[in-house]
């Protein structure tokens, strides 16, 4: 398995949305190809006709009656919002300038 | 230091929850008198173990006199009423803050209750306050916390295990009778074994997660944090059972925990089959803890038990599937916190997109290990990875079920150590990630293969005098069994000491107060 670069792990935390500086990518590039390296063995343990799990118990068609039930006011959902705006989360800008 | 402080041994602090309540129903004494003397406690001894990040003192005490009021109109509403308890800081309380141990989400306060909360209060346990724990559950020592770490109160030099540090050393150290905790790959029995504790782990599905921020949902599991196998189980029976809401919730008919704890407690387990794994043990277990745990078989085969062994030829794969599994789930789970609904807002200078404000939050208010993982499961979840890693993780997944139910044919129960080595020191691994995850190899498969675990103390460790934790795994919809066969080997054990391990816990009545090393916060 390919050992990870710092460039990949600047490209993953773009993907996770996370912006990392020069000093958590020199720390953290290292680490990640150790953790890798670690958990590499398992790359050849299943068989091909070994059938993934995703759910250790899994349940299917899980429903309830569709009932009216109470839930939480507009005052108390936005209650944890960092910004709001009539009866709205309010969030910056979305579109870019050429967009 | 109140007297509170320097009077356990004598006091209702030393009590566990089952005598609490039985005082209680005598009338000897009330909520309120119990809910006080751990604010007491708290207040004596948490500023050298933290174990608390939120304390309701008026809350606790408010509830506590309604339970009284109950009580004295001859209606109690569960075995526990009055009986106090802390919640870990990832389930949500409303009108309380609940962090997760991360500076994301300082200062939230949720608009509603979690199922297992509500049916706390349901039940008339006051709740004491919110415990510390690694952010976001990510971790084997609470030093992730964004708040500090907490102190195993045998050694407050020491780790009390973690994600749930904070439940197992404020149980630990007298602070409160129960908590609650949440285990992923080991999270209430590690610290549970580190502090000379109880926890278990239920069947996947047993206790609702609705109102549980969560880590990776196809393991994480919410459970009991005690100082006795019975008190683990009576909280079970009032947190436990199907709930509408958590659409992974079993509907099924559970018979009473405590009952099988009180039949285990006579400690006959004559024709009970005891499976010692042998993958989990010998080589990379400290030599004190191996002692104990074959101390602890050598008991069970006294009250009755047969003991065969058993090889799962698989669990030597599931940490590896684990780190790839728990960190895809927590990075997709993560995403949550993208600063637009609730939680920190960092608004970088001159006119930041949406895109730029989730970066710059993001990496202001997650911790390193958050940061390690989501871009771990990141990587395991992209285009090109994703068979040779997440597929490949889901395929062992299959084969430990399989390894499960095979020793299951041979075993009513699975034994092992919880942990392979007492508490480390505070520091010690705390930037060595792979050596951390190393605390969680015996404590996974059952998360994996969602069948429940127990740890309990089987006594400390001659080498270094700290606690070692005895894990008992059962097939799922069993964990009744656990109650039963941990019940027995306490009873055993207790009768060998004495009394419980923790009467040889340090008082922490003239501890002098230790400076944090590698200082988190």
């Amino acid at each position: 398995m390919p050992d990870i670069t710092r460039d990949e792990v600047a490209h993953l935390a773009n993907l996770a949305r996370i912006d990392l500086d020069d000093a958590e990518l020199d720390h953290l590039a290292p680490q990640l190809s150790v953790i890798l390296e670690s958990i590499a063995s398992i790359a050849d343990v299943a068989a091909a006709d070994i059938p993934p799990t995703s759910h250790a118990i899994p349940l299917t068609n899980v429903f309830r009656e569709d009932v009216v039930r109470p839930s939480l006011t507009a005052e108390q959902a936005l209650s944890g919002a960092p910004a709001s705006e009539q009866q709205r989360f309010s969030v910056p800008r979305i579109l870019g300038d050429e967009q | 230091m109140t007297e509170q402080g320097k009077e356990r041994g004598t006091s209702l602090l030393d009590k566990s929850a089952a005598e609490l309540a039985d005082l209680l129903a005598a009338g000897e004494t009330t909520s309120v008198a119990i809910t006080q003397a751990c604010l007491d406690r708290i207040a004596a001894v948490d500023t050298d173990i933290h174990a608390f990040l939120h304390v309701d003192a008026e809350g606790a005490l408010a509830q506590a006199a309604a339970s009284d009021a109950r009580r004295s109109a001859g209606e109690p509403a569960s075995p526990l009423d009055g009986v106090p308890i802390a919640v870990k800081d990832v389930l949500a309380t409303e009108g309380l803050p609940t962090t997760c141990g991360s500076k994301i989400l300082e200062g939230w306060i949720p608009p509603y209750d979690a199922t297992v909360v509500e049916r706390l209060k349901d039940a008339g346990l006051p709740i004491l306050g919110k415990t510390n724990m690694d952010e976001f559950a990510m971790g084997s020592s609470t030093e992730h916390s964004a708040y500090g770490p907490t102190h195993n109160p045998w050694d407050l030099d020491r780790i009390p295990g973690g994600s749930g540090g904070g439940s197992a050393a404020a149980v630990a150290a007298f602070e409160a009778p129960l908590a609650i905790g949440t285990d992923t790959g080991g999270s209430i029995r590690q610290p549970g074994a580190v502090t000379g504790t109880v926890g278990l782990k239920p069947t996947y599905g047993g206790i609702s997660r609705y109102g549980l921020v969560a880590m990776a949902n196809s393991l994480d599991q919410v459970g009991p944090v005690t100082r006795t196998v019975l008190d683990s189980a009576l909280l079970h029976d009032v947190i436990g059972g199907h709930d509408p809401r958590d659409s992974t919730s079993i509907d099924h008919p559970w018979a009473s925990f405590a009952e099988a704890a009180r039949t285990g407690a006579a400690g006959d387990l004559s024709g009970v089959r005891v499976g010692v794994i042998t993958e989990l043990g010998g080589e990379g277990y400290q030599a004190g803890v191996q002692q104990r745990f074959d101390e602890s078989v050598a008991l069970l085969v006294k009250a009755g038990a047969e003991v065969v062994e058993v090889s799962c030829p698989n669990f030597v794969h599931a940490l590896a599937a684990y780190y790839l599994i728990m960190p895809s789930e927590a990075s997709s789970n993560l995403a949550r916190f993208d600063a637009m609904r609730y939680g920190l807002r960092v608004l970088p200078d001159g006119d930041p997109s949406a895109e730029d404000v989730m970066r710059a939050s993001r990496d202001a208010g997650f911790g390193d290990e958050v940061k390690r993982r989501i871009i771990l499961g990141t990587y395991a979840l992209s285009s090109g990875y994703y068979d040779a890693y997440y597929g490949q993780a889901q395929k062992i997944r299959t084969l430990i079920s399989r390894d499960f139910e095979a020793a299951f044919e041979k075993a009513d129960v699975l034994v092992s150590p919880t942990a392979p080595t007492t508490a480390f020191k505070l520091g010690e691994k705390l930037d060595d990630p792979v050596s951390m995850y190393l605390n969680d190899i015996a404590t996974i498969p059952a998360n994996l293969a969602g069948v429940p675990g127990l740890s309990l103390p089987a006594g400390l460790a001659p080498e270094d005098g700290l606690p070692v934790g005895f894990q008992i795994l059962a097939p799922a919809l069993a964990d009744d069994r656990l109650y039963r066969v941990g019940a027995a080997l306490e009873a055993l054990l207790e009768a060998e000491w004495g009394g419980p391990l923790l009467d040889q816990a340090p008082s922490l009545s003239d501890v002098e107060p230790v400076e944090t090393p590698g200082g988190a916060a």
